[in-house]
């Protein structure tokens, strides 16, 4: 069984990856330029040329692409070829506003799939294994992406997309499927359906799954894990960049591996846009090395992350990014530390608090007050005060311990936190600072 | 023999003990003993009723109510008497949370309620000591 999929590049020296990554990134941007009107317009703007970028130390200088650009520019306005050397779309659902289109050209397509083979052998993935891949297939990114992985690979690929979990279950039971590529969500799912059916997690042959396309946290890792009996491996992506692969955990499972070869990440400061050094939290930011479809250099992608290069048992030596901890459009800033609502939830949640909070923030006498409403749940609850302020004390500990700052905490009557539409208000921020 | 003991939490909001003390008084429970603990943030509503599981049923819908078992003692309502009950608790060691006094149908008698962590051990001592404690049916028939 292989190890690596690519394994020069992917086990190269950190010098041998700066290399490609430099005489690409002249290339890139001088490509972009000559290809892409939007952004030429934007380094006019900034007054950055393309001789201007010698490395990618000069990546700094270029303007951001924001997903509003992408809006503004949809649908052919960041393009970076002919029509004629596109070989397919994909699509992010548009939830919010106009939906972004990405193009993909054969190479773009080749290393978006070479990139999803790399996650595929890091899970242990080989031409002997049996694939299913139930994330969606069409617009959405994931079913394709892994997809061709599993081809490149060589594993036997079971193209079953999303639903129809009995037909997902008879599939994997009568076939053997080995690796299973879906949401963490939906892997939760397909475990409780196993149990229900009388099935036991070593009923199936499954080893590995490669979960991915939305936020999931540890506590879930270990649930799919033990109800199906495998490793469970996180991927990361997005449709701007190509899709999942962008990034993919290996066997430490702690981070993962951004394929830097294809794809230079930077974290800055979501506030003021500047570059922070390795190990900074911040919002995560991505150049595209060599795409030519839809070659995005500098795109913000709202997710909050910590790079770092610490050396990996595993051997790879691409830097790591952590799970997204949150998004740049959910950050405050109190007393000066960045704070996200997604931090307090997790505090909450390994404290044995519900999910139901309130965070309100304020300003008295020029100092940030911050205050977190939890609801005491019936478990907690005890006729001794004392008992009842250690809750509160440690949670502050916690709070302070995650967050750098500690809030002040304030337990509330369960179901007591007002909901507007159902939907809790999570931040109150009651500063007039604009 | 203990005796059950309803405690309430209550949020530091104006009005929130006026409401759980209606609801409760609404549904035709009598409130035998009542105490308030109260801090900056919460209330602890702590209550010995004439029935546990209307109490509940009346609160529950809005917070948290939880069951612990006390200590009631009837005692000569004269100097004296609390402080002998405490001195007996505290040569064997025993810690006590809190405590609250209440008035009973017998004259002449008062009543407290006392809240340590080992029940069993706290009336052992009691008992050795010739001081009997109160159940749940003791206090439901003197509130007849
Ligand atoms: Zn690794």
């Amino acid at each position: 069984m292989e190890k690596y999929y690519q394994p020069e590049i992917e086990t190269a020296s950190y010098e041998e990856i700066r290399r490609i990554q430099n005489e690409k990134i002249v290339k890139q941007v001088r490509y972009v330029y000559d290809n892409v009107p939007y952004y030429r317009n934007l380094m006019d703007k900034k007054g950055v040329k393309p001789d201007d970028i010698k490395s990618v130390d000069d990546i700094k200088k270029l303007p951001f692409l924001s997903k509003d650009d992408l809006r503004e520019a949809y649908p052919y306005g960041l393009l970076g070829t002919d029509l004629k050397n596109v070989v397919r779309i994909h699509s992010t659902s548009g939830t919010t506003g106009k939906r972004v289109v990405a193009f993909y050209t054969q190479h773009d397509i080749d290393l978006w799939e070479d990139c999803c083979a790399r996650a595929i052998v890091a899970a242990g993935g080989s031409d002997e294994d049996v694939c299913q891949v139930c994330y969606g297939y069409g617009l959405f990114t994931g079913g394709s992406g892994l997809h061709g992985g599993s081809h490149k690979v060589g594993c036997m690929t079971l193209p079953m997309s999303s639903g129809n979990t009995d037909r997902q279950i008879q599939f994997m039971m009568d076939l053997g499927s080995t690796i299973l590529c879906c949401t963490p969500s939906y892997a939760a799912y397909i475990g409780e359906s196993l149990a229900e059916k009388g099935y036991k997690p070593e009923d199936n042959k499954l080893k590995a799954g490669i979960f991915g396309a939305e936020p999931w946290t540890e506590e879930m890792r270990q649930g799919i894990e033990k109800s199906l009996g495998i490793k469970a491996y996180d991927i990361y992506g997005l449709t701007e960049t190509s899709g999942p692969g962008v990034a993919f955990e290996c066997s430490e499972q702690t981070g993962m591996h951004i394929n830097e070869d294809h794809f230079y990440a930077e974290i800055i400061d979501p506030e003021t846009g500047e570059v922070l050094p390795e190990g900074s939290k911040g919002e995560l930011v991505f150049t595209s090395l060599d795409k030519e479809g839809f070659p995005l250099l500098r795109y913000r992608t709202k997710d909050i992350c910590i790079l770092s290069r610490k050396k990996c048992s595993c051997g790879r030596t691409h830097i790591k990014m952590t799970k997204p901890l949150g998004r740049s459009d959910d950050m405050m800033i109190i007393r000066g530390v960045n704070v996200f609502p997604s931090q307090i939830e997790t505090v909450l949640l390994k404290e044995g608090f519900p999910p139901n909070y309130q965070i309100v923030v304020d300003r008295v006498n020029n100092n940030d007050t911050f205050d977190i409403y939890v609801e005491c749940p019936p478990e907690l609850f005890s006729d001794k005060v004392a008992e009842m302020q250690n809750h509160e004390k440690n949670l502050n500990a916690a709070m302070r311990s995650m967050l750098g700052i500690g809030p002040k905490i304030h337990l509330v009557a369960p179901k007591s936190i007002e909901r507007s539409e159902g939907k809790a208000v999570r931040v109150i921020d009651k500063r007039k600072l604009h | 023999m203990a005796v059950t003991q309803l405690s309430v939490f209550l949020e530091n909001r104006p009005g929130m003990l006026d409401k759980t003390v209606a609801a409760i008084t609404a549904a035709g429970i009598n409130i035998r003993a009542l105490s308030l603990a109260d801090t900056k943030d919460f209330g602890i509503l702590r209550m010995i009723v004439s029935d546990i599981e209307k109490t509940k049923a009346a609160v529950s819908g809005d917070t948290v109510i939880k069951e612990t078992h006390v200590i009631a003692i009837g005692m000569d309502d004269k100097s004296g008497a609390l402080n002998n009950i405490l001195r007996i608790l505290s040569a064997d060691g025993i810690n006590i949370e809190y405590v609250y006094a209440f008035t009973g149908a017998v004259r002449g008698k008062a009543y407290v309620v006392l809240r340590v962590d080992d029940v069993g051990h706290a009336e052992k001592t009691l008992s050795a000591n010739g001081i009997e404690t109160l159940s749940d049916c003791d206090i439901k028939e003197f509130l007849e």
